[in-house]
C-alpha cells in the first residue's frame, strides 16, 4: 500500500517536473525568438567590418559616424520636440474632452466615443492619407506643423480612454461631500476630482508620448519633404542599403527604452506603496 | 438637465468642445476626403473606376496576398501567444511583474528596426547564412519572399498579441478553474469550456491589433519583401509617394476600409460585450 | 454509526511557504452526516476542504473515500463536488449550461440531462430561471444554482465552503433551513466550512473546532456548547466567562475567592483549572442571596435579553444575559447552578492549549 502510493506519487512528481521542463523549454524559444534580433543588431553595432556575416573585431566607429551624423541629430530633436509638444496638447486637449463627455447624456458621449475611436481603430496608412489630404486641402504647408497636428490627432483618444476609466471611478459622493463641506464646484473639483484622475492623466501623458516617438507610417504621410523624424530617417537609410550606424542607434534606441520601461514600471510602484 | 445622475454644472460639457472641434478637422473632414477623391477622378467629376480599380489583376492580387499573409501571421500570433499566456498565468505573476514585462519589452523597440533587424537576419549575406556558411550547412533563400515577411509580421505583431490575452487571463478567477475541476472536467475539457470562451475579449483584441496592422503594412513588405512583393499597403503608398495618382489611392483606401470594417464587424460578433482591453 | 467511515484524513500534513496550516490532522467523516468544520481564519479548514476536493495535495498523509485511497486523485476523478465561497458559477453561460456543466463532461444524454436541471432547479427553489444569465441573480439566488450544479452530478459528498458567507443576515438564515431540507432530502454527506458559530450550531450533526492547524474539539452541537473542553472552544463558540478558578475537590470549585458548588470530577484537589460559565447561565439575585457580590456597571437592552456586565470586587468582569432589568450601579448578587459550571484543565503554555486538544 505504502509502496504504491509512493510509486505513484513519484510518477505524479515526475510528470509535472516534465510539464514544468516543457513550459520553460516554450517559454525560452519564445524569448529566443524574441530577442535574438535584438541582441544581433547590438553585436552588429559593435562589429569593424560592415558585413553582416563576417566579425571584423571590435569597434565603435559607428557609435562615433552615428553622434557626427547632424541629419540624425536633427531627426532625433524633431522626434523628441513632437512626442513632447503632441503629448502635452493631447494630454489638456484629451482631459477636457474626458471631462466633458464624462457629463454628456448617453447619446452625444457614444458619438463621441464613436468618434475618439477612429483613429484608434483605423490603420494607420488611412490615417495618414486622409490627414494629408486634409492639410492640402487647408493650405497648410507639410512640415513640423503638419506632423504635429498629425501626433496630437492620434494621440488624444488614447489619452480620453485613459482618463475616462478613472473619472468613471470617481464617486460622486467624494464630490458632493466636498460641496457639502463648502468647497466651491470648482475647488471640489480639483481637490478631490483631479487626484483621483491623475494616475489616468499621467498614464495617458506616456502613452500618447511613447505612440508619438514610435509612429512612421502617419509621419510618413504628412511630414512632407525637408524634415525627418527618427523614423522616417531610419526608414530612408535601411532602404538605401546596409547602414551599420543604424545597430548603433538600434543598441542606444533599445538600452534607452529598457532602462525608461523599468525606471517607469517598477519605481513608482514602490512610491504608490508609501503614498 | 435636472435628472440625478448628471453632475449640476452644464459648463463641464463645453470642455469636450475644442476636442470635438478638432475631431471633426482633423479626423471626419479627413476621412470625407477620402471619400471625395476617391469617389472622383483627377477632374473632379464622380466615378466608380478608383474603387472598382481594385478588380485590376495586379491590385487584387496584392489585396489578396495582404488578407493571405496577415490572415496567416495573425493565426501564428494567436497559436504562440496563447499557450504563452497560460504558461505565464500557471506561474503566478501577475500582471506587472519582471518577466511578463520582457515579452512585452520588444514591443516598445522602433518598428523599423525591429523589421530591419529580421533583414539582417534573413538576408542571402546575412546573420543567419552567414553562421549557416561558416558550419558547411549551406543556406536558405528567404528574403524576399512571403515567408520571410510572415516573420517580420509575427515578430512586430506577436507582443500586441499576448498582452490583451495574458490581461484577460489573469483575470479569470482561479475557483472557476477549481469549479470546473470539481465538476469533472480535465485539463483539455477546462481549456476549451472555461478558459478559451472567458479569454474571447482578449483574443479579439489581440487579432484587431494584430490583423489591421498586418494587412494594411508596407513597411515590412519594403524592407522583407525587396519591395518585389507587393501588398495592397504598398500599392496605396505608392499612389500617393511616387504616381501622385490620389484618387486612385484614395478608391483602394476605401476599398481597404471595408475590409478592416468587415474585419471589425466579424470580431465584435464574437466580443459582444466589447470587453476587450490592451492597456 | 458502526459503518466505515466516507471520509477518512490519516495524518494530514500541509504548509504554504514554510507555514504550517495542517499539522497531523485525523479526521473520520461517517456516511450521511453533516460535519461543520468551524474555526477562525487561517485555522486550516479551508485547507482541510481543499485537499478533500483535490485541490491542493497533502504535504503527508492519506485522504481514504469509501476505503479506496484517493490522496493522487485529481479533483474531476473524486466522487464529491464542492459548493465554492463566492459561488464560482461561469459567467460566460446560462443557468441551464452552468447545472449541466458536469453532466455534459460526462456524456450524459439530453433527455437526461433535461430532467436533472429541472430536478435541481426544483430543489432549489428556483424554476423557470432556466435561461436566465448568472449575473442577472442575487447573491442567494447564485448560490442555489452553484448548490444545483453541484448535486445534479449526484456526488456522495457535498463539501460547502462558507457558502453563505456572501449572504446578508436574514438571507443567510433562511438559506440554513433551505441547506438542512436539501441535504435531508438527498441523503447524502455534507462537510461543511464556516467560521459563523452559530451557522454551525444550526445545521450541524458533528462539528469539529479547529484553530492553528489542530482538531480543538469534535462532537455534537450541545458537547461543543455545553462542554468545551478547552478555552479557545468555549470562547470561540458562543459568549462566555472564562474565569481562572481553583478546583478544591471533586464537585468543588473556587471562584474568586467564593466557593461554587459543580459536577465535574477528576480534576484533582487544589488544582488551578478554567471555569466556563455562559452568560445565560449566571443568575442575578438580591445581593444577600447571590454567592458573589458584584455591581452592575454596563447593560445593553438586546431585544431578547438585556446584557449586562456585572463587576466582581475581585475586578472580574461577568458577561451576564437576563430577562430581568437591573439599574446602571445596582449592587446585585451573582449565584451559578452547578450544572452550569463546565470545569476545564487549564493549559501549561500556548502551544499546550493547541496539542491538548489531540
Amino acid at each position: 500500500m505504502n509502496t504504491a502510493t509512493s510509486v505513484k506519487t513519484t510518477r505524479r512528481g515526475l510528470l509535472s517536473a516534465l510539464l514544468r521542463t516543457v513550459e520553460n523549454f516554450y517559454l525560452t524559444i519564445i524569448l529566443v525568438f524574441l530577442y535574438i534580433p535584438i541582441a544581433t543588431m547590438i553585436v552588429l553595432s559593435f562589429n569593424a567590418s560592415k558585413s553582416r556575416s563576417v566579425w571584423g573585431g571590435f569597434t565603435l566607429h559607428w557609435y562615433a559616424e552615428l553622434f557626427a551624423d547632424a541629419e540624425i541629430a536633427a531627426a532625433f530633436r524633431n522626434t523628441l520636440l513632437i512626442a513632447v509638444l503632441s503629448a502635452v496638447a493631447a494630454t489638456i486637449l484629451g482631459t477636457a474632452a474626458a471631462i466633458g463627455i464624462n457629463a454628456m447624456k448617453k447619446l452625444p458621449r457614444t458619438i463621441c466615443l464613436g468618434v475618439t475611436n477612429i483613429p484608434m481603430l483605423n490603420a494607420d496608412i488611412v490615417t495618414g492619407i486622409s490627414l494629408m489630404l486634409a492639410f492640402i486641402a487647408f493650405r497648410i504647408s507639410l512640415g513640423f506643423q503638419t506632423i504635429l497636428i498629425s501626433h496630437i490627432t492620434f494621440n488624444v483618444p488614447y489619452v480620453i480612454l485613459s482618463v475616462l476609466p478613472k473619472l468613471r471611478q470617481t464617486s460622486r459622493s467624494a464630490y458632493e461631500a466636498a460641496q457639502d463641506l463648502g468647497a466651491t464646484p470648482r475647488q471640489a473639483f480639483f481637490r478631490v476630482v483631479m487626484p483621483d484622475i491623475r494616475p489616468g492623466i499621467t498614464s495617458g501623458f506616456l502613452l500618447a508620448f511613447t505612440m508619438s516617438l514610435d509612429d512612421f507610417i502617419i509621419t510618413h504621410f504628412t511630414r512632407g519633404a525637408g524634415i525627418d523624424t527618427l523614423s522616417t530617417l531610419i526608414y530612408s537609410q535601411v532602404r538605401r542599403g546596409v547602414v551599420p550606424s543604424m545597430y548603433a542607434l538600434s543598441t542606444i534606441i533599445f538600452g534607452a527604452v529598457l532602462v525608461l520601461l523599468l525606471l517607469s514600471n517598477f519605481l513608482p510602484r514602490k512610491k504608490n506603496a508609501a503614498a | 438637465m435636472k435628472t440625478t445622475m448628471t453632475i449640476p454644472s452644464p459648463g463641464r460639457k463645453a470642455l469636450a468642445f475644442p476636442y470635438i472641434l478638432w475631431m471633426i478637422g482633423f479626423t471626419i473632414i479627413p476621412l470625407a476626403l477620402i471619400f471625395v477623391f476617391g469617389l472622383t477622378d483627377r477632374n473632379g467629376a464622380f466615378t466608380l473606376a478608383n474603387v472598382a480599380a481594385i478588380a485590376r489583376p495586379d491590385h487584387a492580387k496584392a489585396l489578396s496576398r495582404a488578407l493571405l499573409l496577415s490572415l496567416v501571421s495573425t493565426v501564428i500570433c494567436l497559436l504562440l501567444a496563447f499557450p504563452l499566456c497560460m504558461i505565464l498565468r500557471g506561474r503566478r505573476l501577475g500582471t506587472g511583474s519582471f518577466v511578463v514585462f520582457i515579452f512585452i519589452l520588444p514591443m516598445w523597440m522602433n518598428f523599423l528596426l525591429r523589421t530591419f533587424a529580421w533583414q539582417t537576419l534573413l538576408e542571402k549575406k546575412g546573420v543567419i547564412n552567414g553562421i549557416l556558411g561558416a558550419m558547411h550547412l549551406g543556406s536558405i533563400r528567404i528574403i524576399n519572399t512571403p515567408e520571410a515577411m510572415i516573420f517580420g509580421m509575427v515578430y512586430n505583431f506577436l507582443p500586441f498579441m499576448v498582452l490583451p490575452i495574458y490581461n484577460t487571463l489573469c483575470k479569470i478567477d482561479d475557483s472557476l478553474i477549481d469549479a470546473a475541476h470539481d465538476l469533472g472536467a480535465d485539463f483539455f475539457q477546462t481549456l476549451l469550456r472555461v478558459f478559451v470562451p472567458l479569454c474571447v475579449p482578449g483574443i479579439v483584441s489581440g487579432i484587431t491589433m494584430v490583423f489591421v496592422p498586418a494587412l494594411t503594412t508596407f513597411v515590412i513588405s519594403d524592407i522583407l519583401g525587396g519591395g518585389k512583393i507587393l501588398l495592397i499597403g504598398n500599392v496605396i503608398e505608392g499612389e500617393f509617394t511616387r504616381s501622385s495618382n490620389w484618387n486612385l489611392g484614395a478608391g483602394l483606401s476605401l476599398v481597404l476600409m471595408v475590409f478592416i470594417l468587415i474585419s471589425m464587424a466579424a470580431l465584435s460578433f464574437f466580443d459582444k460585450n466589447g470587453e476587450g482591453t490592451a492597456f | 454509526m458502526t459503518a466505515a467511515p466516507l471520509i477518512d484524513l490519516r495524518h494530514i500534513s500541509k504548509s504554504f511557504d514554510g507555514d504550517l496550516i495542517l499539522d497531523d490532522l485525523n479526521l473520520s467523516v461517517p456516511e450521511n452526516s453533516f460535519v461543520t468544520l468551524l474555526g477562525p481564519s487561517g485555522c486550516g479548514k479551508t485547507t482541510t476542504l481543499r485537499i478533500i476536493g483535490g485541490f491542493e495535495k497533502p504535504d503527508r498523509g492519506q485522504v481514504i473515500f469509501d476505503g479506496q485511497d484517493i490522496t493522487e486523485l485529481p479533483p474531476n476523478k473524486r466522487q464529491l463536488n464542492t459548493v465554492f465561497q463566492k459561488y464560482a458559477l461561469f459567467p460566460h453561460m446560462s443557468i441551464t449550461e452552468n447545472i449541466a456543466f458536469g453532466l455534459r463532461i460526462k456524456g450524459r444524454s439530453r433527455a437526461y440531462i433535461e430532467d436533472k436541471i429541472r430536478y435541481a432547479l426544483k430543489l432549489v427553489g428556483l424554476t423557470g430561471y432556466e435561461n436566465r444569465s448568472v449575473n442577472s441573480l442575487s447573491g442567494g439566488q447564485q448560490q442555489r444554482i452553484a448548490i444545483a450544479r453541484a448535486i445534479v452530478n449526484e456526488p456522495r459528498l457535498l463539501l460547502l465552503d462558507e457558502p453563505l458567507g456572501a449572504l446578508d443576515l436574514k438571507l443567510r438564515q433562511d438559506m440554513q433551513y433551505e441547506l438542512i431540507r436539501m441535504k435531508k432530502e438527498l441523503g447524502i454527506t455534507f462537510i461543511y466550512v464556516t467560521h459563523d458559530q452559530q451557522e454551525a450550531l444550526t445545521m450541524s450533526d458533528t462539528i469539529v473546532v479547529m484553530n492553528q492547524g489542530y482538531i480543538q474539539q469534535m462532537g455534537t452541537p450541545e458537547q461543543i456548547y455545553n462542554e468545551p473542553e478547552n478555552a479557545f472552544v468555549a470562547d470561540f463558540i458562543g459568549d462566555s466567562n472564562i474565569i481562572g478558578a481553583t478546583m478544591v475537590h471533586d464537585a468543588l470549585v473556587e471562584i474568586s475567592g467564593v466557593q461554587f458548588p459543580c459536577v465535574d470530577k477528576g480534576f484533582g484537589v487544589n488544582r488551578p483549572v478554567d471555569v466556563v460559565i455562559r452568560p445565560e447561565d449566571v443568575e442575578l439575585v438580591a445581593p444577600a442571596d447571590g454567592r458573589l457580590k458584584g455591581r452592575v456597571t454596563h447593560i445593553i437592552f438586546q431585544g431578547v435579553h438585556y446584557e449586562m456586565e456585572v463587576t466582581a470586587p475581585d475586578g472580574f468582569e461577568w458577561l451576564v444575559h437576563s430577562t430581568k432589568c437591573f439599574d446602571l450601579g445596582q449592587e446585585v448578587g451573582i449565584t451559578v447552578d452547578p450544572f452550569n459550571i463546565q470545569i476545564m484543565n487549564k493549559p501549561a503554555s500556548e502551544d499546550e492549549e493547541a496539542i491538548a486538544a489531540e
